[in-house]
């Protein structure tokens, strides 16, 4: 039996309504995994001791062990002490800690290279140095890391297909549930494939117009 | 303190970074509305003097003092991070690689400090920006972004900025030694105006003609110590010293 695309059409909707899960779940975890990796930066590089330590273990914790393992410790670890996620919910929690872990490491080196002067000139007009890292330093930080950050982002959006293992009907899930009624393995995975594809070319996109639009101050 | 204090009084200032002493028990006082210049060979201590003033490099010895309130005073941790900032804001300074905030327009470089500390409106700070930057030559820049800037458009936006907070004093380090030489006097240009407005401001330089036109008072210093000061008229053409000496006949050789 060779490839048949006219099964397609039929379950065009699954595969629609999984493109939108996966978008959804990829753009709510992208932001949380920004904004967390300004603040685990921020912690990593200048919170007092006390909050440091306990801040390396959840580092380690969501480096050193697997993305699967992370969304079956939120999404069915956390219902045995009472918080009971919806499962996207926890899949872009997840999703979205994982990566601010990565994205964290890329700003405390941005922040690091920050010119000394720039700390200097804000001190000299009054700030403190909590204002002056807020206004002055991490901004540039954070312009600096725009293209690494991207491609941690398209990682991310690759990675959203695990979600499908706690139950989220992402597109790889809706993808399997059309060959499920259909066993057209090819055709679907296929498109999915040029979904996902798809939706890169949209982020790099992205991507491309913020660095333009950033490029002028820095 | 019963004594009477000048406007900025530097006493006894000593600084070692590790054992390496930099400034060798300096006195210096300066009053309202003076301009001192400070002329020395490459790591004299100028500059770890000028910063100093505003504790960028805090002194291992001695006392600053600004308009009769001590700066370097022993405060716990927390009382003296707001003290200093509340000093800071009294003393502009402007640094040889302009340090302007690339991700801020000139308006923003100039408006975010006083905006921040002072509390500004939105229109308040427009019209201070405007000020300011008319005052430097850089209104029609006021929407530009230090990358589309030329080095002596920088440091006169630098200058804005500094002085957007209104300082009592202001500190040039080396301001114009970073420039292009056909820059150098579009700075310049702009020291000389608040010069006559009075501004009290102390000068680091390499430059001996800007020196001794804007200064009232040069101090040569060698080696963390100021080995001889006075009017530049006396200085320049007839120091005392033979460091001093040998240093201005240096300087003149490399000037040729
Ligand atoms: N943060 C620092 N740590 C260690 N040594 C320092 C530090 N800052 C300055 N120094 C040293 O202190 C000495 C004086 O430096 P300073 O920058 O004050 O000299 P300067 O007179 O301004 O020189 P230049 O004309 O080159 O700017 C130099 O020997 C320098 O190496
Ligand atoms: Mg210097």
């Amino acid at each position: 039996m060779g490839l048949d695309f006219s099964v397609i059409p039929k379950y065009i909707d699954i595969i629609l309504l999984g493109c939108a899960w996966t978008i959804g779940i990829t753009v709510a975890a992208a932001i949380l995994s920004f904004a967390g990796g300004i603040v685990f930066a921020v912690i990593a590089l200048y919170a007092p001791w006390l909050i440091r330590q306990p801040f390396r273990f959840f580092e380690w914790l969501f480096m050193g062990t697997p993305l699967l393992l992370q969304l079956f410790l939120i999404y069915f670890g956390l219902v045995q002490i009472g918080i009971d996620l919806p499962a996207f919910v926890a899949g872009i929690i997840g999703l979205g800690l994982h990566f601010a872990v990565y994205n964290s490491e890329l700003i405390q080196t941005a922040i690091l290279s920050v010119d000394k002067g720039q700390m200097e000139a804000a001190r000299t007009l009054g700030l403190s140095r909590t204002e002056a890292l807020r206004k002055v330093v991490v901004p540039q930080a954070v312009r600096a890391v725009i293209p690494p950050i991207g491609n941690n982002m398209i990682a991310l959006l690759k990675d959203s297909a695990l979600v499908s293992v706690i139950g989220v009907s992402e597109l790889t899930l809706s993808a399997q549930r059309a060959i499920g009624a259909t066993y057209r393995p090819f055709e679907f995975y296929l498109l999915a494939a040029a979904c996902y594809y798809v939706i890169n070319l949209a982020m790099e996109w992205v991507q491309r117009k913020i660095e333009r639009r950033i490029s002028i101050s820095r | 303190m019963t004594d009477q204090t000048n406007f900025v009084e530097i006493r006894h200032a000593q600084k070692s970074f590790g054992t390496l002493e930099v400034l060798k028990d300096i006195s210096l006082s300066v009053e309202r509305g003076q301009i001192v210049g400070i002329i020395g060979s490459s790591g004299s201590g100028k500059s770890t003097l000028l910063r100093a003033i505003n504790d960028l490099d805090p002194l291992t010895g001695g006392e600053v003092w600004l308009d009769g309130v001590q700066v370097n005073q022993a405060l716990s941790h927390r009382q003296y991070e707001k003290h200093i900032n509340q000093m800071r804001q009294q003393v502009g300074m402007v640094f040889q690689h302009f340090n302007l905030f690339p991700h801020m327009t000139a308006r923003e470089n100039v408006t975010m400090a006083p905006k921040m500390l002072k509390g500004l409106s939105q229109a308040e700070a427009d019209k201070l920006a405007e000020e300011q930057l008319d005052k430097v030559g850089m209104l029609e820049r006021i929407d530009y972004y230090p990358s589309q800037l030329s080095g002596g458009q920088k440091q006169r936006v630098a200058i804005a900025r500094a002085l957007a907070m209104k300082p009592k004093l202001m500190l040039f380090d080396e301001a114009t030694s970073a420039l292009d030489p056909e820059l150098v006097e579009e700075v310049n240009h702009v020291m000389r105006k608040l010069a006559e407005e009075h501004m009290t401001m102390i000068i680091v330089t390499h430059e001996m003609d800007f020196a001794a036109s804007v200064c009232d008072r040069v101090l040569f210093m060698d080696q963390g110590v100021v080995v001889e000061e006075g009017p530049p008229s006396l200085l320049f053409t007839n120091p005392t010293q033979t460091r001093t000496r040998e240093f201005l006949r240096k300087h003149l050789e490399g000037a040729k």
